[in-house]
């Protein structure tokens, strides 16, 4: 289809081979943040309000997925599943690595925005009678929100860059699928162009609603 | 029906803020404390309604042991209005949302029937015009009244105020002590901790003057802040008149 514009082997064919691998780089990346954002959830609260000796270990072990290179991690994963007796396919073990690694850095994000919130505030809600529970949904996780949603987008873009990793341990997602082309058509500059496109195109909606959410809430600030 | 502090005593680690403070709030009474900071004045009403746990000692509100592990504090502070010297305002609620919110989560009243509750109340401390604004666009003396609006929202019988000008630029310190001025004009029973001398003289009932963790001097006021008996307490007002 570029034949005619410059002197190019690209196709059409190999476009939408290219967008197959982005629907698996946007699956990845949907899991992993689904995942690791539920997990951080969890720990992040149990982080900001568990006794040291509870929390002690669990920061341990986040540190080490957090400060471990991600390809390490994904490589010995897929390495050891067998051992283990785990019969995943590669792209299970990329969801489950990078949503161990997201919730790492979620968990740490949702014990900041926690402690954000003054404990004088908290104090208000408790003595107009609000229960533990409900001091953490009405008043809490609102406020905590509005403090980590920034930190959030951010992750979650970089998670989605992050997926490219998946490729070494045999999962064809858009940055394997352009290699693929470009081993084929020799136009190396041409395919990551596309390819670098289209992960902005898929990255670009994420930052504008963060922005726009943040937009919304700072008029109240 | 009363607030009933008994030999109160209340430490922070080594160090005991309360040393056995007994005192009863009758109906319709509105004791001011006063006295000088870290005199254990605030930790006094946190110790009221359960907030802060104390050592020894009792605090009934109607009959109920506020400090009875059996006792539902949530339930009991339905009763128990407190005010803070820092507003707390809840920042991504609207002012309305702010007042609806406790008689909504707490009482569980519909949301037509917390909405009338709290344009009342709003009415009531001169913030009709704010329904709609986030407590950010209020100026201080403006949030302390919402702070004020959001607790009577839950139509307490006590009402428990913790120096609640103090952070308060000086020209906003009036429309809050109007309100308070108000509230007490309607007969609610209030312990005001307040540094507002001339204030306490005028609205309490009775005149409580706190140092080191005690009582040293309750009366009317013409009596602890007219004619004090004590050198601590005449000291004290020399330092702040």
């Amino acid at each position: 289809m570029f034949s005619s514009l410059i002197d190019t082997s690209f196709s059409l064919n190999d476009l939408w081979f290219m967008l197959k691998g982005a629907g698996v780089t946007l699956a990845v990346t949907f899991w992993a943040v689904l995942a690791g954002t539920l997990l951080g959830l969890v720990l992040g609260v149990v982080r900001a309000t568990a006794p040291w000796w509870v929390n002690a270990p669990i920061g341990f072990v986040l540190d080490i997925f957090r400060s471990v290179p991600l390809l390490i991690q994904l490589v010995l994963a897929n390495a050891f599943k067998p051992m283990i007796g785990l019969n995943w396919s590669s792209f299970t073990v990329g969801c489950v690595v990078l949503a161990l690694y997201m919730s790492a850095y979620c968990t740490e994000i949702v014990r900041g925005g926690f402690l954000a919130v003054p404990a004088t505030t908290r104090r208000a809600a408790r003595s107009l009678g609000m229960s533990w529970s409900q001091d953490l949904t009405e008043i809490v996780f609102p406020i905590a929100l509005r403090v980590a949603l920034p930190s959030w987008i951010g992750l979650t873009l970089g998670v989605m860059k992050d997926t490219a990793m998946v490729w070494w341990i045999g999962v064809v997602e858009l940055l394997r699928s352009s290699q693929v082309i470009v081993t084929r058509i020799q136009e190396p500059l041409l395919v990551l162009s596309i390819a670098g496109l289209i992960y902005f195109l898929m990255s670009f909606p994420i930052a504008r609603l963060g922005a726009r959410l943040e937009r919304r809430w700072h008029e109240n600030d | 029906m009363s607030i009933e502090i008994n030999d109160v005593h209340k430490s922070f680690g080594p160090l005991e803020v309360i040393k056995g403070v007994s005192m009863t709030v009758a109906p319709g009474e509105v004791v001011s404390v006063i006295g000088g900071s870290g005199s254990g004045k605030s930790t006094l009403l946190m110790c009221v309604n359960g907030l802060e746990p104390i050592n020894s000692g009792r605090v009934l509100i109607d009959g109920t042991d506020v400090h009875d592990r059996r006792t539902d504090l949530n339930k009991l502070r339905r009763r128990i209005g407190i005010v803070f010297q820092q507003w707390n305002a809840f920042p991504h609620l609207t002012v309305l949302e702010n007042v609806m919110l406790a008689p909504r989560k707490v009482l569980g009243k519909p949301k037509a029937e917390a909405e009338a509750i709290a344009v009342e109340k709003l009415t009531h401390v001169g913030l009709a015009e704010k329904l709609k604004v986030y407590p950010s666009k209020l100026s201080g003396g403006q949030q302390q009244r919402m702070a004020i609006a959001r607790a009577l929202a839950m139509s307490p019988h006590y009402m428990l105020f913790d120096e609640v000008t103090s952070a308060l630029d000086p020209q906003l310190v009036g429309e809050v002590l109007d309100t308070l001025r108000l509230l007490s004009s309607e007969g609610m029973t209030m312990i005001v901790v307040t540094h507002e001398i001339a204030f306490a003289r005028e609205v309490s009932n009775r005149v409580a003057f706190f140092h080191q963790g005690r009582i040293h001097e309750i009366g009317p006021p013409s009596q602890v802040i007219g004619n004090p008996q004590k050198p601590e307490t005449v000291a004290f007002l020399k330092s702040v008149l």
